[in-house]
């Protein structure tokens, strides 16, 4: 009789492992997941687990950009913009069974707002000097006060996943769609759904759909396109645009172009008194019309076209159209234009002799530009530039580093003088890319931790930024912001590139995905998303 | 035997002299973006195709040719005299100067050299011609490249210091420095010369490497190694054929020094 | 004999130990070390930079940390890793087997496949066999290893093939070279004439008079091999102590760095001394 039991129990998951109740979408990650506690994730393989595992209070939709009531069913920001009161959804649970109730909210608030834990969800809350205060009202209702006003508070509730205060199973208890259920360092996360997952389809059915994620660890992107052209994996969640174009010519169905990214590619130059470079250099460096000279001189359009296959958009500024509402409609679109970058050359003295420019006391003028090592888009990118400063006299070298080195020399030494690096973007609001605009601040890369502004410029946008933050009115801010962004482009202490494009891989077999600009681009609606039945598990 | 010794020369001068007569044809500009026909097929006026850059594949290849098959066979030269100061000519004096060497070798093999190559990149300043960081590069693999020759030297300098026809030359008053130039080196030759043969693609293939250190060949200048880099994306996105043809430039260049210059075994 | 193993067993420590300090000030004296990518975050403000940069504070007298690290290890705690947040036993312990088995089953290969090619070219007598195996293992030599382990990913083979393929060339064309050597020497070409057998020549006569040389070769391929195992891991995402190594170094991870290197420190000196007993031990003088 037990035999018997046996085999029909063998049959039965034979069953279920051909028809497709035993979904597993596999993808890759680029690098080891340093942390699985969300409140100190600061690394992209970390952020992926976060969000696929992580409950929160508010959700942006990826989509339509907009928030919306995720584990709590409402909330209420104070007048002053100081307080939010949130009332949370009864009756869920964590992963491990153990109930969620405000307390749990607390825990996490205070964990994140710990100025010895240094969060960098955290440090983007923090408006003021002093402490934020989480009062529990009842089971499912409490209030976040802050020492100052938070403006867009709501949206970065998107970041804070809530952990348990009571579960013995500490950060790995969830209240996202997955959980981590196995971990071999340097070889996989196995998510896998969780049984206690608040949401449900319009038909009533728990999501999600998917049963478990295999997430690999696999830095070479060579290798990945390899497995996904073999089905081995259903997702790449980025691609370069030459992979891209293979694949689209292969697979049509597969690539996917979701149009402008959220990031942005851009090169600074080193403005820093006192760097260890060529005091000469430093003078051109701190020139805008110099700046803007160099910007004239670059064909963004030949970028756009040879190294991203068309895949991509000259930068206007520093927000990509990609970001609707907060995005600069009025910014001119970039034309290379080397009669104007000649002509403000020759206004800030500088001579083309012979091919050659040199500056008014007659050094030539060359300089280098350091980017991260390995990045093929970008060393392409500073190749084109060098022919590009070439065709005006300018002599540039192209120097690859290894990432240590460049952070250390761009942060640390600033031994240095051009950098070309991108920014990628996690979130909408510009008040997350304030230690970017503040002279004082440390992020202020062209000239960072200014005592007071260098240049009547830098105070404007200083001013402005600030007073933007502590404006609780979106469309008073976008007027502040749009005009940072005219300075930011009249002065170019960044020259903006291009914004590239969300560039997908996604197998034919993954049903519900739509790529998105925002970041998690591909999977942002994971709950939703299936393999469609029938198909053979993937070719391990 | 013979006629392919002459054929494996005959190739080895036709590679060299192509890589001379590079720098006398403007026709072949390795650095001229060609942005309209970027990563094309062969064509009548890009015999190779473009890479990526719209840059002639041809003219890089020639000019990578010459850069790299320059400068490798000079750093394995420079690793191999290392390797016989500090591997072969221990072996033979023998005692503490031996052990010293053997702990020497063991440590250049398995330390991190790496943070060493690291640390030569931020001694240079950023504007470093390109020639200039080629040199440093081959330079620091020739240094940094002896280990493994060194202590096979010192083993057979080692047995042949123990070997008769030494011991009998000893007797009869040779001294041990002319013992050493006369007869322990013209024993290692063999090896020497194998070992130089490995280093060659070795220390090309390592200066495309290094590239993530901020050292080997900078752009716009083309190395072999670099080119063989391209490989990769090759395979992965199955591109054309004339990615590989620096691959088969240097197979065949250390395929026919290989035949060109084997020395004829009895047996 | 108990005096000289004992001096050797000191030597080697001694070796080692040494190797692990001048690793120790590589990591430290290179550019990058203390530096961390969250610096980049621009949510960060400015105490937790400051708190990022004071991580590595504890480091940078590299001397007093060596020491420390030292003490510790003696006690069986490597530490904790800063750019993995774990501790480094554990992961040391996780991808150690998984390098074991890479380096010695593609050090296995490549020496049997070694073995067999010379085997054949002496056995059968065969002038172009050699030829061809050189030519082999040339081209090997030029294939970037990147090339080599998208191949083998290609084709679904195997790690520890790119592994025998890195080294194969290196200890074929080695072998290949010192028997040829032997093969000119006068007792070797006496044998031949006497009418022995190729099998015998081979093994009585050639490799025998060879046989430092080839067991300087075996220890060093162990070398070769283990650093092999960096590219190799790193580039078919094999989970060992080798791509352990290469995210150590790319963050300037120096707990790890150095307990890696010690660890490579010792496995070669250990190969090299084992190559160096068996082939006789150390003799005095000239």
């Amino acid at each position: 009789m037990s035999r018997r039991v046996t085999c029909a129990r063998i049959l039965l998951l034979v069953l279920v492992a051909t028809f497709g109740f035993g979904d597993e979408l596999d993808f890759y990650l680029r690098s080891e997941p340093k942390t699985f506690n969300p409140i100190l994730v600061a690394d992209d393989s970390s952020e992926t687990i976060r969000y696929l595992t992580g409950g929160v209070l508010i959700r942006i939709n990826r989509q339509t950009q907009q928030i919306e009531p995720d584990l709590a069913t409402s909330w209420k920001v104070s007048r002053d913009g100081k307080s939010i009161t949130f009332t949370l959804r009864p009756g869920v649970k964590f992963s491990d069974g153990t109930a969620f109730t405000a307390e749990d909210v607390k825990y996490t608030m205070d964990r994140l707002m710990d100025p010895s834990t240094h969060s960098p969800t955290g440090d983007a809350f923090r408006s003021g000097q002093g402490t934020v205060r989480t009062i529990v009202l009842s089971r499912e209702r409490l209030s976040v006060v802050f020492p100052a006003a938070v403006a867009g508070m709501e949206r970065l509730f998107d970041q804070v996943p809530i952990m348990s205060a009571t579960s013995p199973q500490r950060e790995f208890a969830v209240l996202g769609p997955f959980f981590v259920a196995e971990h071999q360092s340097g070889a996989y996360v196995l998510l896998r759904r969780n049984p206690y997952f608040w949401k449900r389809d319009e038909s009533g059915r728990q999501l999600p759909y998917l049963d478990a994620i295999r997430l690999e660890v696999q830095p070479n992107r060579d290798i990945e396109m390899l497995k996904f052209s073999r089905n081995e994996i259903q997702l790449i969640t980025s691609m370069d645009a030459d992979y891209f174009d293979r694949l689209s010519k292969a697979a049509p169905g597969k690539a996917v172009d979701a149009g402008p990214s959220l990031d942005s590619e851009q090169l600074w130059f080193n403005q820093v008194p006192g760097s260890p470079i060529e005091p000469y250099r430093l003078e051109w460096f701190q020139s805008h019309k110099f700046r803007r000279a160099i910007s004239s001189a670059i064909n963004r359009g030949d970028l756009c076209r040879v190294v991203y296959g068309g895949h991509a958009i000259p930068a206007r500024g520093p927000i990509s159209p990609a970001n609707k509402y907060w995005f600069n409609t009025r910014l001119p679109v970039p034309q290379q234009n080397t009669a104007q970058a000649l002509q403000l050359l020759r206004e800030d003295g500088f001579q083309l002799k012979a091919g050659r420019l040199s500056d008014r006391h007659g050094h030539p003028v060359e300089f280098s530009i350091v980017t991260n090592a390995g990045n093929r888009m970008r060393e392409r990118m500073a190749t084109m530039i060098q022919a590009d400063l070439k065709g005006i006299g300018i002599s540039v070298n192209v120097v690859t580093l290894d990432f240590p080195s460049l952070i250390q020399r761009i942060t640390e030494t600033f031994n240095y003088e051009a950098a070309l690096l991108g920014m990628t973007n996690m979130e909408l609001d510009p008040n997350t890319q304030m230690n970017i605009w503040l002279s004082s601040s440390d992020e202020h890369q062209w000239n960072p931790r200014q005592k007071s502004p260098a240049t009547p410029w830098e105070a404007e946008i200083d001013r402005l930024m600030r007073l933007q933050a502590s404006t609780l009115n979106d469309a008073r801010r976008k007027q502040m912001f749009d005009r940072v962004q005219e300075i930011v482009v009249e002065q170019a202490p960044f020259i903006y590139l291009v914004n590239k494009d969300t560039l997908v891989g996604v197998a034919p077999t993954l049903v519900g995905v739509t790529p998105v600009a925002a970041r998690p681009q591909t999977y942002w609606n994971i709950e939703r998303l299936s393999i469609s039945r029938g198909r053979a598990k993937n070719g391990k | 035997m013979k006629p392919a010794r002459v054929a494996a020369t005959v190739v080895v001068v036709i590679i060299g002299l192509l890589c001379v007569a590079e720098s006398l044809l403007p026709r072949f500009d390795y650095t001229a973006q060609d942005r309209l026909e970027c990563s094309s097929r062969p064509t009548g006026k890009h015999w190779l195709g473009t890479d990526a850059l719209g840059r002639d594949r041809f003219a890089r290849l020639l000019h990578g040719t010459r850069v790299s098959l320059s400068m490798a066979p000079a750093a394995a030269a420079v690793s191999l005299c290392l390797a016989f100061l500090f591997g072969a000519v221990p072996g033979y004096v023998g005692g503490l100067s031996e052990r010293a060497a053997k702990a020497m070798i063991d440590l250049m093999l398995a330390m991190p050299w790496l943070f060493l190559l690291l640390i030569a990149r931020a001694a240079l300043p950023l504007n470093t011609s390109p020639q200039m960081s080629v040199a440093v590069t081959f330079l620091m693999l020739g240094l940094l490249g002896w280990g493994v020759p060194a202590r096979v030297l010192l083993a057979q300098s080692r047995r042949l210091r123990e070997s008769e026809f030494l011991l009998l030359a000893c007797a009869t008053g040779v001294s041990r420095s002319r013992l050493l130039v006369r007869q322990v080196l013209p024993n290692l030759l063999p090896v020497m010369w194998t070992q130089f043969w490995i280093a060659i693609p070795m220390f090309v293939l390592a200066e495309a490497n290094l590239s993530m250190l901020g050292l080997g060949v900078a752009e716009p200048i083309p190395s072999l190694g670099s080119l063989l880099k391209e490989i990769e994306s090759a395979m992965a996105t199955q591109s054309y054929a004339c990615s590989f043809s620096a691959l088969l430039v240097l197979v065949v260049f250390v395929g026919s020094v290989q035949i060109a210059f084997m020395r004829k075994e009895v047996g | 004999m108990l005096k000289a193993i004992a001096i050797r067993v000191l030597l080697a420590a001694l070796t080692v130990a040494i190797g692990g300090l001048l690793s120790a000030v590589l990591v430290r004296c290179a550019p990058g070390f203390g530096v961390d990518e969250r610096q980049l975050d621009v949510r960060l403000n400015s105490d937790s930079r400051e708190a990022i940069r004071r991580e590595a504070e504890d480091q940078r007298d590299i001397s007093r940390f060596y020491l420390q690290s030292l003490t510790r290890m003696v006690h069986g705690d490597l530490g904790v890793s800063p750019s993995l947040n774990r501790p480094i036993r554990a992961l040391m312990a996780e991808r150690g087997p998984v390098t074991l088995r890479l380096v010695a089953i593609g050090l296995a290969l490549s020496w049997a496949s070694s073995v067999l090619l010379v085997l054949g070219r002496w056995t059968l007598d065969f002038v172009w066999f050699d030829t061809l195996g050189r030519l082999i293992s040339g081209a090997l030599l030029c294939i970037p290893t990147a090339g080599l382990a998208l191949l083998l990913v290609m084709l679904d083979l195997p790690a520890y093939l790119a592994m025998a393929l890195v080294v194969l060339p290196k200890s074929y064309q080695l072998l290949s070279s010192l028997l040829g050597a032997a093969a000119s020497m006068p007792h070797v070409i006496s044998a031949k004439a006497k009418g022995a057998g190729a099998v015998r020549i081979l093994g009585w006569h050639m490799v025998a008079v060879v046989r430092r040389e080839l067991l300087a070769l075996i220890g060093v391929s162990v070398g070769i091999a283990v650093s092999a195992a960096i590219p190799v891991e790193a580039l078919t995402g094999t989970p060992g102590i080798g791509q352990l190594a290469w995210q150590a170094a790319m963050a300037r991870d120096l707990p790890v760095l150095l307990t890696v290197s010690l660890a490579v420190i010792a496995c070669t000196v250990l190969a090299n001394s084992g190559a160096d007993l068996f082939a006789g031990g150390q003799r005095e003088g000239g």
